[in-house]
């Protein structure tokens, strides 16, 4: 028997140093190929196989993990189908970002629960007795599915995702009304009136994909990096940053890379301090010029801050550096405010935005509220404070969400090249449908109470 | 004193069009069939719009035609008028929809009903069924009549306990002032089976001398109009055109100070609706802010006056309903020649059969038509043939014919009604198909003329021209695929359409996929020596336009079929299947669902009480092979 492509983390979510995903069906290998980049290709790859490469999303060409990918095929697997398992050692953050990219491949879905094991045991590859285990796995892990889904229904995130259904519907019930009462008197349906719908249901769709990000960053926080030259204050911000969070300071050694982060919170937003260490060694001695440290920051960072002295002349280091970050998430602090103003602020204006320079006084503990502010403008829209935020996190959910945009994607495209609605419509309730699968909800007869409650029709 | 009065195969109660398709499937099956109806006058009567087709609705009887059916040829012969609709959308949506006169159309079905073989109609009413050991056997009539037979198809319409309702008068009725069935409903439910009550109801009829047309518009037939049967080649029917007028707001004023006159407002109705088709009173309730409704004025024959108000369903009191007709343009002085009404009724819970439309509670017992919940004439035909053939393969020994839910609007509609129920009277809609794009009206012999030949239906003359023009289109595809254009042949033809120009030679099957570009266009280009019609032509381009479409539904309907395939076997016991949440269990054992894939569509059965019965099967399988 044939069944479609599944794909999940099947290793414990936690801290572990490697996770493996399992994809198996007919499809695993084929989606695998096109996004592993290795220097075999894994569709002719012999089964029971390791391959090194990076999973790269297809889309953007973007790399997005370095991974040893196990090849299996069926029948000789754990479920009897082709089965690929990508080992990442990125934490949970990489893993979560492959699984991202694998489940956006076209013919693949996120398993259920026990899902695998079900397989096996279909496939014949479990026996008899363990069937009522089977059952019991599904049982249990269905209705915790089902109780999380249950909280989240309740929480503000269900609310949202339910007004974008309505929107959705409502556009829906009009199309279908157009086409089964052709000669009814409601309102034409424009092209430019689908548009307006899907786009304004893709915007919302888009800022909950961007919680999505957000919900990472309050997680894990925000990787910020404090760069500039000597003497500018670097290390006293610093450690005005990580007194006010004595208790929570802590050392993570990373796993990879040679330095050492520090995590800190400002406010409500955490953040975690890249290469802190290398601040703190330099601090009594003479400090090298740190535009060299910087270049990496500059890479890897998701906030930095640049700081600037007040009391100072700009340097053509700092010149060169405000260029480079000119597409860079970039907060340009002015430290040292009170000193006297040696330091031409037209020309700092005119290299940065003016939205993203702080005015601060380390010494005098001044700005530090600024600061904040401008971090939450720059990664929450400001909204952070407001403690109402709703983040989409579970992979499920965001790749459902994916795939509704993608549809509304097509349907907007659709309008453009003169195709007939019923044809629209198909893009459209996949929308609706993906939208509806993130509630859990049964399309049922839905569609068809909303054209009789939305359209006066009749006889 | 009751007397044996004839021994069949199969007895059809009720001839309208759900018996009337019933009776006439089983007799050309070869089965000994009686037809028995109220009154002899009202066979296949149209109590309400004489109309028929539509979106969905037409789709039905394209199908009903290609399971060789009655009602496409029916209407082919009866028509007044014909309107492809939707034809400025996607070809899976266009419809086609024939104006009827009612009275043609009647009595052309009584004449091929009488003229057709093994067939015996009848008057009589039936009032009671005979069972034995939970197997039908026979009817008795309200004469005293017994005919006795080895399979029933009920098809009773509006009758069963009809009431008609109007302003605050009630009486006992069936449509149209006939004689109600009163007495089967107590026989039924001696049978165990779950009744409903349903409502439905009937605009008033006008005279046409009485109405100023020139304060309406005209809506015509098509010049060149398409017909519903695969056999009608063509017609030479004189179409009369239907009127358009809208309420005004003296009508909406009259309904609003009449409205504790209103049986649907004072309880005196205590049947459900449908809210497709909602009385004038309900949508000036419900649509308050909507200053208009349309209203159709629509003949109801070529020998007859009278004119069907469409738009305007009600069960308000005479003396409003005139009033309301005076309010409209159009009709300030219009003569009212019949009033509306509306009309209650009992219904069989329909998730009380199997997809074959056999009850689940008694064998050998059918049931068909607005019986089921459903409304609408399209509706009941498409039912009543299926009646008609499983019940007549029932007697003969064989396995049921069930149309999939992607093979067919039948199959959707059947689907529905035993697998989900109703809760009001089911009409059928486009989107009600997931896979609106294969349901086409175009591609209805396609998808169902072979189903028609295997059972019998269709004769061999008619399924080798089926064949030929299967051939022929696959042929024509094959030709545009292979066939290439050079650019400056084609370069007239895309400026013309406004259509980018190529600079290599590309295959007519390319441009074909292009929005702007029509099978028309392309055949002056590159002509065809096949011999095709204009039917095939459409085919072809059908097919060839909306390939990318087409193939992607058609890979969810191949592993949707998985689904369906894996069969649930009858004697499962659900209380017995552990894991099962206990909803799941009670519902599965009241639908007992067919495969995998229909108890998917069962309200309250969740993905992972499917995946547990799934597990449950295959456990079951291995149990049973494992004892060989």
């Amino acid at each position: 028997m044939v069944y479609d492509t599944i794909a999940a983390i099947s290793t414990a979510v936690g801290e572990g140093g490697i996770a493996i995903i399992r994809i198996s069906g007919p499809d695993a290998i084929e989606a695998t190929a096109r996004i592993f980049r290795s220097r075999i290709d894994l569709r002719e790859a012999e089964s029971h196989t390791l391959h090194y490469g990076h999973i790269v999303d297809p889309k953007t060409g973007e790399q997005v993990e370095e991974v040893i990918v196990t090849l299996m095929r069926g029948p000789r697997s754990f479920t009897a189908e082709d089965v690929v398992e990508i080992n990442a050692h990125g934490g949970v953050v990489a893993v979560k970002k492959v699984l991202d990219v694998v489940l956006l491949q076209d013919g693949l879905r996120l398993a259920e629960p026990g899902e695998f094991t079900k397989r096996a045991f279909l496939n014949g590859r479990i026996d008899l007795m363990q069937a009522e285990a089977v059952i019991d796995l599904i049982r249990s892990k269905s209705d915790r599915a089902f109780s999380v889904a249950r909280k989240q229904a309740e929480g503000t995130l269900s609310k949202r995702i339910k007004a974008l259904r309505q929107t959705v519907i409502e556009l829906l019930a009009h199309i279908e009304v157009n086409i089964d009462y052709p000669e009814h008197d409601v309102e034409d349906l424009t092209s430019a009136y689908i548009r307006e719908q899907s786009d304004k249901t893709l915007d919302e769709i888009g800022k909950l994909l961007k919680t999505a990000n957000e919900g990472k960053i309050l997680r894990e926080g925000i990787m910020t990096a404090i760069v500039g030259r000597p003497n500018v204050g670097k290390s006293s911000l610093l450690n005005m940053l990580a007194q006010e969070n004595k208790a929570i300071v802590t050392d993570i050694p990373g796993t990879t890379r040679d330095v050492i982060e520090e995590y800190v919170t400002l406010g409500p937003i955490p953040l975690r301090l890249l290469d802190t260490a290398g601040i703190r060694e330099t601090n009594d001695i003479v400090e090298k010029i740190g535009v060299e440290r910087s270049h990496t920051a500059l890479e890897e960072a998701d906030l930095i801050l640049f700081v600037l002295n007040y009391n100072e002349e700009m340097h053509e280091d700092d010149r060169i550096l405000l260029e480079k970050m000119a597409d860079r998430p970039v907060i340009v602090i002015i430290n040292k405010m009170d000193l006297s103003g040696k330091l031409d602020m037209d020309e700092v204006e005119r290299l940065c935005k003016p939205e993203s320079i702080v005015r601060m006084s380390v010494l005098e503990e001044e700005g530090l509220d600024l600061l904040e502010k401008t971090i939450s403008t720059m990664f929450f829209e400001g909204q952070l404070s407001s403690g109402d935020l709703t983040y989409v996190s579970n992979v499920r959910h965001i790749s459902l969400l994916k795939r509704a945009q993608q549809s509304l994607v097509d349907a907007i495209d659709a309008t453009h090249s003169g195709i007939p609605i019923d044809l629209i419509q198909i893009d459209v309730r996949s929308a609706w449908e993906s939208l509806g699968e993130i509630l859990g909800d049964e399309v049922g007869d839905s569609l068809i109470d909303q054209i009789f409650s939305q359209f006066c029709l009749g006889k | 004193m009751n007397y044996e009065a004839g021994q069949y195969d199969i007895i059809v109660v009720g001839a309208g069009h759900a018996g009337s398709e019933a009776a006439l499937a089983a007799a050309r099956m070869g089965c000994e069939t009686l037809l028995l109806t109220i009154n002899l006058d009202m066979v296949a009567f149209m109590p309400c719009n004489p109309s028929i087709g539509g979106p969905a609705k037409g789709h039905v009887v394209r199908e009903v035609d290609a399971l060789g059916g009655e009602m496409g040829r029916n209407i082919d012969k009866t028509f007044i008028q014909m309107r492809m609709l939707n034809t400025g959308k996607g070809p899976a949506v266009h419809a086609l929809r024939a104006q009827a006169d009612k009275f043609a159309y009647q009595h052309e079905m009584k004449k091929t009903i009488e003229e057709t073989d093994h067939l015996t109609l009848r008057q009589g009413m039936a009032e009671e069924l005979i069972v034995e050991e939970g197997k039908v056997v026979g009817i008795v009539t309200s004469t005293g009549a017994i005919y006795r037979a080895k399979a029933v198809v009920i098809t009773t319409g509006t009758y069963l306990r009809g009431k008609i309702i109007m302003g605050e008068l009630m009486y006992q009725s069936g449509p149209n002032n006939q004689q109600p069935s009163l007495k089967l409903s107590a026989s039924l439910k001696d049978q165990g089976f779950d009744l409903v009550r349903f409502k439905t109801g009937t605009p008033p009829r006008v005279h046409k001398d009485s109405i100023d047309f020139s304060k309406t518009e005209i809506q015509p037939g098509d010049d060149n109009p398409k017909f519903f049967s695969y056999e009608t080649v063509s017609s030479d029917n004189e179409q009369l055109p239907c009127w358009l007028t809208y309420t005004s707001e003296k009508t909406h004023q009259i309904i609003n100070d009449n409205l504790h006159r209103a049986p649907m407002f004072s309880g005196a109705i205590e049947g459900t609706g449908p809210r497709y088709c909602p009385s004038i009173e309900d949508k000036i309730v419900r649509f308050a802010d909507k200053p208009k409704h349309q209203i159709f004025l629509e003949p109801e024959g070529k020998n007859t006056s009278e004119y069907y108000v469409q738009g305007l369903s009600t069960s308000m009191p005479e003396d409003v309903q005139l009033g309301i007709l005076r309010s409209i343009p159009g009709l300030e002085k219009v003569e009212m020649m019949r009033n509306g009404y509306a009309i209650e009724y009992d219904a069989v819970k329909p998730t009380q059969l199997w997809p074959s439309l056999e009850t689940k509670l008694v064998d050998g017992l059918f049931t068909a038509g607005q019986i089921n919940g459903t409304s609408g004439y399209e509706e009941a035909a498409g039912q009543g043939v299926i009646a008609g053939i499983n019940s007549a393969r029932k007697v003969q020994g064989k396995e049921p014919v069930i149309i999939e839910r992607s093979q067919g609007y039948i199959g959707v509609m059947i689907d529905d009604l035993v697998t989900k129920g109703t809760n009001d009277p089911y009409r059928l809609l486009t989107s009600r198909a997931e896979y609106r794009l294969l349901l086409r009206h175009d591609n209805a012999d396609l998808r169902l003329t072979p189903i028609g030949y295997e059972i019998g239906l269709i004769t061999e003359e008619r399924y080798q021209a089926f064949l030929n023009k299967k051939e022929l289109v696959s042929q024509e595809v094959e030709r545009l695929r292979t066939t290439k254009i050079r650019p400056d042949a084609a370069e007239a033809m895309l400026v013309a359409a406004n259509s980018a120009i190529t600079n290599n030679s590309i295959d007519a099957m390319t441009l074909l996929r292009r929005p702007e570009i029509t099978y028309a266009m392309l055949e002056k280009v590159s002509p065809s020596e096949l011999p095709l019609t204009d039917e095939m032509m459409e085919q072809v381009e059908i097919q060839i336009k909306y390939a990318g479409y087409i193939e992607k539904q058609l890979i969810q309907v191949e592993r949707l079929n998985k689904m369906e395939k894996k069969k649930i076997p009858d004697d499962i016991d659900y209380s017995d299947v552990h894991g099962l949440a206990s909803e799941a269990k009670q519902k599965l054992a009241s639908i007992r669902p067919l495969s995998i894939g229909q108890a998917t569509r069962i309200a309250g059965v969740t993905p992972a009480d499917i995946s547990i019965l799934i597990v449950y099967l295959e456990h079951y399988n291995r149990v049973i092979a494992a004892r060989g």
